[in-house]
């Protein structure tokens, strides 16, 4: 059976399924170490209960996280050498890089100081071990930058040559590299969307147990509501701002990535954005339902009359640049071109999630002004669903985003078929990708069930003031597993 | 000094650092059935390794990272060629990752038991499997002339690689138990002392086979100073057990563990994958390696950050220096949540 399936096709749905898994965790991690670390400060300042409560009742959930997202994690550094052994071999010498120096400055943090922070409680100082969840959070910032820097490379290559006595390209400006234009707007783009996930997160939680709570609990969980929900609408202005800069780049490096996001064929002026369209989508057959006129040409040139290159004339100006077809057999309906229903409807799909969780964690803000609870049930199953939704909106971003770039894997240098390792058969992968499937499904079923046992569960109680047994050796941990 | 040579020297440094550390908490989590006679002492085990378990592991995320960057042929040869004994220790590492923080969470027995079981074979899976892969890269395999892995997963099987497996795995279990001898206190003390004397026995004897068989198949002058200076490191970290000084012990197993790293890394030298084949290409450190650019600038990160990493975790060993005993662990994991069921 095996030997119909290639293994190409095999690599490319693995690689898809184990990235996008562990960015389901990647911003909660990112937004949520920020967000605890706000909490313990506030407590550390103001020696309030409330933020101390916060602190523990969202620290856990963040550990929850986090250790599935670590985990998770491991094989994104190794996969590029197991799947994508060509591509290791002609890119390493630029991607491999931003891939040490991200061990080297970003886990080696995240990991010791979280350690530090989750057993500190009574090792270190109130201040210190705040202190240890901003330097965790510092270092999933400078995990994202170093792994945006090498994906950017990808979308937009900079700082090499191409050497034809080795076959590889080389890098000769590592700078290039750290401050491509493409890096420099999709950074803040990822960071603000993962705060704006880890707002969501905390007010949808917190909303729920406040509709519910009684006392002094009520209150906890209105600030966390508040907070998340500030966190979440700040945040999602930087999300639309550095997304719409990032169209007006990609219409620039990757004009074809901007034709799919519309699905729009042939090169035109005043260029509309549809909102839903039913059909193939397949350039003949396809009718759009909702159209605003002008939308798509503003959001990819800043003006609402500006010229959008269709795909078409695209797809020739590619081919007479880059030569024939690298493997159509993907790439309905030709080459050069990614998969138009994916690219449309993700990019519609990352847009419209992200407003609707941005106007229920509006709705959510307006209605905790006061301590009342909320009479409307559909306010509580708007916050129940709201942790998932830019959780949800960054899975379809980076399907278009990495869809849209295809079939290339380096845009203009080198393709995904190229790249995938020659000596691993289609057996070994289906292994592998059987493999993972059942850990992750098994695992995606106990990570959630464990967050919502302690979403459910009572805040610990405050701790008293210190006692005489500060100094005693013999004292039980303050934390232990 | 090339530089090619200087990472070369830093990869190793990077396993050494990997070996001797995530080797104890590989070796506490394969001995929890066997130290621990109740929860409480598992827990007591887990706690001793809790807060630097993760920071142990990131060692290998970047020697990977590292081996990617300095040496791209070399990565992309070595994991694509052993695809299906690193995807076990990946599969391994998943569950690992996610198993201490978890097992915490329940309190139901079934629920426990069955992340202790997943935690003694996610900890043995790598220990053996480590060593095996760099028997094999010494041993050299199958590399056709474009540098492509052509053998398959039972070409890894030698006996030579059982041996080094053996001798990783072992190595690691009496590093793990005079981690808990020097971490503990109470019985589970002396019951960890009492075993790293009889696996580092064991141990000693499999190493010593290892070591001479390496150095009879490629090794030289240098390699052989490693090897009998492991080996006397090994030896004096028994004899430190029986005088029950554990610090000494402990310190024994991590310079046997670095000494030996140090000479299969001293053996392999220039080569990083030599091959079996007449007509393959093997891996040197100048066919494999990026440019001088890249491992100039790479250089200039390492040597900045380096001790930085270094001083920080030696810092939490120091925040956690304090033995722990079954009394200091709480009844109940610090934040009680309902048991889950699963």
């Amino acid at each position: 059976m095996l030997g119909v399936v290639d293994p190409l096709d095999l690599a490319r749905w693995q690689f898809g399924i184990v990235t996008v898994y562990h960015f389901l965790f990647v911003p909660v991690t990112i937004g949520l170490s920020a967000i605890v670390a706000g909490y313990e400060t506030a407590w550390v300042r103001t020696g309030n209960q409330h933020w101390l409560r916060l602190t523990k009742f969202f620290g856990k959930l963040f550990l929850i996280n986090f250790a599935i997202g670590v985990a998770t994690g491991i094989v994104q550094e190794f996969q590029f050498g197991m799947n994508w052994s060509d591509y290791s071999r002609f890119v390493g010498d630029i991607f491999g890089a931003p891939l040490a120096v991200e061990g080297l400055l970003a886990f080696f943090l995240e990991s010791t100081f979280l350690g530090l922070w989750i057993f500190g409680w009574d090792r270190l100082s109130p201040k210190l071990h705040a202190a240890c969840i901003w330097l965790v959070h510092l270092g999933t910032l400078f995990s994202a930058y170093f792994i945006l820097a090498a994906n950017s490379w990808m979308q937009h290559p900079v700082g090499y040559t191409y050497n034809p006595k080795t076959g590889r390209a080389e890098l000769h400006d590592f700078f290039a590299v750290l401050f491509n234009k493409v890096q420099l707007v999709t950074f803040p783009h990822v960071v603000t969307a993962a705060y704006m996930t880890a707002g969501a997160f905390v007010a949808g939680i917190a909303f729920w147990r406040f509709a519910r709570a009684e006392g002094e609990a009520r209150e906890t969980f209105r600030r966390g509501v508040r907070t998340g929900a500030a966190v979440m609408l700040v945040a999602g202005i930087g999300v639309a701002i550095s997304g719409d800069t990032a169209g007006k780049i990609m219409t620039e490096v990757q004009p074809m990535k901007m034709a799919a996001a519309e699905g729009l064929y042939d090169s035109r002026t005043s260029a509309p954005f549809s909102v839903l369209t039913v059909g193939s989508l397949n350039g003949h057959h396809h009718k759009a339902i909702i159209e605003i006129p002008g939308l798509l040409s503003f959001l990819g040139t800043g003006s609402f009359h500006g010229k959008i290159e269709g795909i078409n004339q695209l797809r020739a100006e590619y081919k007479s640049t880059y030569g024939k077809d690298p493997g159509a057999k993907y790439y309905s309906p030709g080459d050069y071109t990614p998969i138009i229903p994916v690219t449309y409807w993700t990019f519609r799909f990352m847009i419209g999630v992200g407003l609707l969780a941005a106007g229920i964690g509006l709705l959510l803000l307006l209605t905790t002004r006061r301590s009342r609870a909320p009479t409307s049930p559909w306010l509580v199953r708007g916050a129940i669903v709201l942790p998932f939704l830019p959780i949800a909106a960054n899975a379809f971003g980076w399907l278009f985003t990495e869809m849209g770039r295809q079939p290339w894997a380096v845009f203009g240098v080198m393709t995904t078929a190229q790249g995938v390792s020659p000596s691993v058969g289609a057996g070994l992968v289906a292994t592998s990708l059987i493999a993972y499937i059942l850990i992750y499904a098994v695992l995606i079923v106990i990570e959630v069930r464990l967050m919502l046992a302690s979403v459910k569960a009572d805040l610990p109680p405050d701790p008293g003031p210190p006692g005489e047994d500060v100094d005693d050796p013999d004292r039980p941990l303050a934390f232990a597993y | 000094m090339e530089l090619t040579t200087v990472w070369f020297a830093l990869i190793a440094v990077l396993w050494i650092g990997y070996f001797t550390l995530e080797g104890f908490d590989f070796g506490v989590g394969m001995l929890l059935p066997i130290l621990a006679r109740n929860d409480r002492e598992r827990r007591v085990m887990i706690n001793t390794i809790g807060p630097v378990w993760d920071g142990n592991e990131v060692w290998l995320l970047v020697a990977g990272g590292a081996t990617f960057a300095a040496f791209p042929e070399w990565y992309a040869t070595l994991f694509s060629g052993f695809y299906l004994p690193l995807l076990l220790i990946l599969l391994a590492l998943i569950v690992r990752g996610v198993a201490f923080e978890y097992r915490a969470k329940g309190h139901r027995d079934e629920w426990r038991t069955r992340w202790d079981a997943a935690i003694v074979v996610a900890s043995f899976i790598p220990s053996l499997l480590w060593g095996v892969a760099f028997a094999n890269i010494l041993r050299g395999v199958p590399i056709d002339a474009h540098k492509e892995y052509v053998g398959g997963f039972f070409n890894l099987l030698n006996p030579y690689a059982i041996v080094g497996g053996l001798t990783t795995l072992l190595l690691f279990l009496t590093h793990g138990a005079l981690y808990i001898s020097l971490k503990t206190d109470g019985e589970i003390r002396v019951r960890a002392r009492a075993l790293a004397l009889k696996v580092g026995l064991a141990a000693a004897g499999v190493a010593v086979v290892f070591l001479t068989w390496t150095q009879a198949m490629t090794g030289d002058a240098g390699s052989a100073v490693f090897f009998v200076l492991a080996a006397a490191a090994l030896v004096g970290g028994l004899g430190a057990v029986l005088r029950r000084r554990e610090g000494w012990a402990f310190t024994g197993t991590f310079a046997a563990l670095a000494l030996a790293v140090a000479g299969l890394f001293w053996a392999l030298f220039p080569d990083v994958m030599p091959t079996s084949l007449s007509d393959g290409v093997g891996l040197t450190t100048s066919n494999a390696s990026a440019t001088h650019y890249t491992l100039t600038i790479m250089t200039v990160v390492a040597v900045i950050f380096t001790p930085v990493v270094l001083c920080y975790q030696a810092w939490t060993y120091w925040v956690f220096r304090q033995r722990i005993a079954v009394h200091h662990i709480p009844a109940e994991p610090a934040e009680p949540v309902e048991a889950p069921t699963a």
